[in-house]
């Protein structure tokens, strides 16, 4: 009996991570209403981070947290001005080519330079026992980091000039505009917030789990159904999708094998695509 | 009248053309290197011409178009192996068997729209794919081989190739021609104004769902009876190809390289992107960077020319408008 409980606590200890990345993935759609295919690029792109700087100063990994942050928000910034700026209130289609495009080509020099071979970070933290089951150390520390960056995400949109200038710019860009917002900063700014969350919770899953260059799109894919079941641009209700996901995963890897979880995610997100497409947690954000 | 009208159009001919070099040119060389390249054009331009009746046409973004090729060749391929139906009519059967499943999803995925549909049609191929992946009957992950007695019936391995490859330049001309048609037909007319405006349609009588759903159940027909021929000429299937959502995107590029909404731009944009990536494959300096390189020109595509090869074709030498449309 415990063992499934404790199944599920692991499961809702990941979930956070995912909750995280779909947090990125979800802040930038309700900002611009833009679904950024670069997604799962980055999230690669926190995890070879973590790893190049972690070769190189050998240092602990969690240390190298702010760095991966501060790169990813760089890098979505240049990603805005590159690839999403004009594609700003055009059909759907073009932003999901452009970020796709740029997705391409990150992949692609991605896999030139380290091939698709298996990473791994081995991190020594020591985990938790209870009753014969031991919770790994860096699940633990995923989970309670994740639980500050999401604490310190809501506190910034909420109390900042600049949170609240991101706010003002999801709710009506023409207004803001009005009322003085310099919008193009605030969309590179949300933009880049976005970026920076997803390479964080690279950095986090790579402490986590064995990973390679193109680990990214079964990530991307999770935080897809993590977003739709918190409702699109909603970043409260994806933190909690991502919580709810873990749940799923953690109920059922003891009673099934593991692969059928991934049929139970897909069908679940068509479904509640279908039936709720606002989401299941949805107290939306952009009323303020 | 109007399917003598039909006739009339320079484009019929146009596409008469293209089948015929598709048809004359291997088999003159008799040129086994070249056949193969074609069968992966013909492939390309099948999915790409019938997903532009979903993204050219009515508007709306099929990310995973896909399914409908692999779940066709699975279909199929499980027709040919345990029931022993000629590939032809398995390939028709797949046809029929997806097109049906298409129409059904299809009236209620369709309520979704813009980006929501679009993230839909990637969850449907991803549930598909992971479903398969667990099929049993269907080998699961490692899926399905084809053993070469299973060619005997075409008169052996080598005659089954040349067969299924004029099968599936058959199925290409076929794709074009329902493209060249319903963009001819009120149904066209329909779907095109959906694509403008959707609301607008609904308000002026276009009866919006039915033929939404209509399209995506008609642009599936055509890429399940090309994945069933296809994955029986591979001798293979297994679920990582046949869903491969990298492949249904691809398919998304060549539609916006060729020119959405026109009829001959999908299968310029197919081949072209074929042809590029057959040269960077084989090029000493960007055999690595084949990725990178369709990435920039997709960017630049995207930014700089949205309307593709057939926009500015159509920009510069105004008169071929009558002739490729």
């Amino acid at each position: 009996m415990f063992g499934i409980l404790a199944s599920i606590v692991d499961g809702l200890l990941i979930g956070t991570v995912y909750g995280m990345a779909a947090m990125g993935l979800t802040l930038i759609w309700g900002v611009m209403n833009v679904v950024n295919l670069t997604h799962g690029a980055m999230i690669v792109a926190g995890m070879f981070a973590l790893f190049l700087i972690g070769d190189w100063l050998g240092i602990s990994p969690y240390a190298i947290m702010p760095p991966v942050a501060v790169i990813g928000f760089g890098a979505g910034v240049l990603i805005y001005w590159l690839s999403v700026h004009r594609m700003i209130g055009r059909p759907p289609l073009m932003s999901l080519l452009s970020t796709f495009a740029v997705n391409l080509v990150l992949i692609g020099l991605g896999t030139d330079l380290w091939g698709t071979k298996l990473f791994n970070i081995p991190v020594s933290l020591p985990g938790l026992s209870y009753e014969g089951y031991t919770f790994p150390g860096t699940h633990l520390m995923a989970a309670a980091l994740t639980g500050v960056i999401a604490v310190l995400l809501f506190l910034f949109l909420d109390k900042t000039r600049s949170g609240k200038a991101i706010r003002a710019v999801a709710g009506n860009r023409v207004a803001a505009e009005l009322v003085g917002i310099p919008t193009t900063r605030v969309l590179a700014l949300a933009f880049g917030l976005g970026v920076a969350l997803a390479c964080v919770s690279g950095a986090l899953i790579a402490t986590m789990f064995p990973f390679t260059v193109l680990s990214g799109n079964a990530y991307q894919l999770k935080s897809f159904v993590v977003t739709i079941l918190g409702g699109l641009g909603n970043p409260a209700g994806a933190f909690l999708g991502g919580i709810a996901l873990g749940l799923i995963e953690g109920l059922a890897t003891p009673f099934m094998p593991v692969s059928w979880t991934s049929v139970i995610e897909f069908v679940l997100f068509v479904l509640v695509l279908i039936a709720f497409p606002r989401g299941l947690f949805n107290f939306t954000f952009r009323r303020s | 009248m109007a399917l003598l009208n039909f006739f009339r159009k320079p484009f019929f001919w146009v596409i008469v053309a293209v089948t015929a070099a598709f048809i004359a040119v291997p088999l003159w060389h008799s040129d086994v290197a070249l056949r193969e390249s074609l069968v992966l054009a013909a492939v390309y331009i099948i999915l790409a011409s019938n997903l532009n009746l979903m993204i050219g046409y009515a508007g709306y973004v099929n990310f995973g178009s896909i399914v409908f090729f692999g779940l066709g060749g699975y279909i199929g391929v499980f027709l040919i192996i345990d029931y022993g139906w000629p590939p032809a009519l398995a390939a028709l059967a797949a046809g029929a068997v997806v097109s049906t499943l298409a129409l059904v999803l299809g009236l209620g995925i369709l309520r979704l729209h813009g980006f929501y549909f679009a993230l839909a049609t990637i969850g449907v191929n991803q549930a598909v794919q992971s479903f398969v992946s667990n099929f049993t009957p269907w080998g699961g992950a490692s899926g399905i081989y084809i053993s070469m007695s299973s060619y005997q019936a075409l008169g052996g391995p080598m005659k089954a190739l040349w067969t299924i490859y004029f099968l599936l330049v058959t199925v290409m001309a076929a794709s074009l021609l329902l493209s060249h048609g319903i963009k001819s037909s009120k149904f066209g007319l329909g779907l095109l104004a959906i694509g403008q405006n959707e609301d607008a349609a609904a308000v002026l009588g276009v009866p919006t769902p039915l033929y939404k759903a209509l399209a995506y159940s008609v642009s599936a027909y055509l890429p399940a009876v090309a994945g069933c021929l296809y994955f029986f000429k591979s001798a293979f299937i297994q679920p990582v190809d046949a869903f491969d959502l990298s492949f249904s995107t691809e398919a998304v590029v060549m539609v916006m390289l060729g020119g959405q909404s026109t009829v001959a731009g999908p299968a310029i944009g197919a081949f072209l992107y074929e042809e590029l990536r057959g040269w960077l494959l084989t090029s000493a300096t960007f055999s690595n960077f084949q990725l990178v390189v369709a990435g920039a020109l997709l960017l630049l595509i995207v930014t700089f020319a949205p309307g593709g090869v057939m926009g500015f074709i159509h920009r510069y030498l105004p008169k071929t408008r009558k002739i490729l449309e």
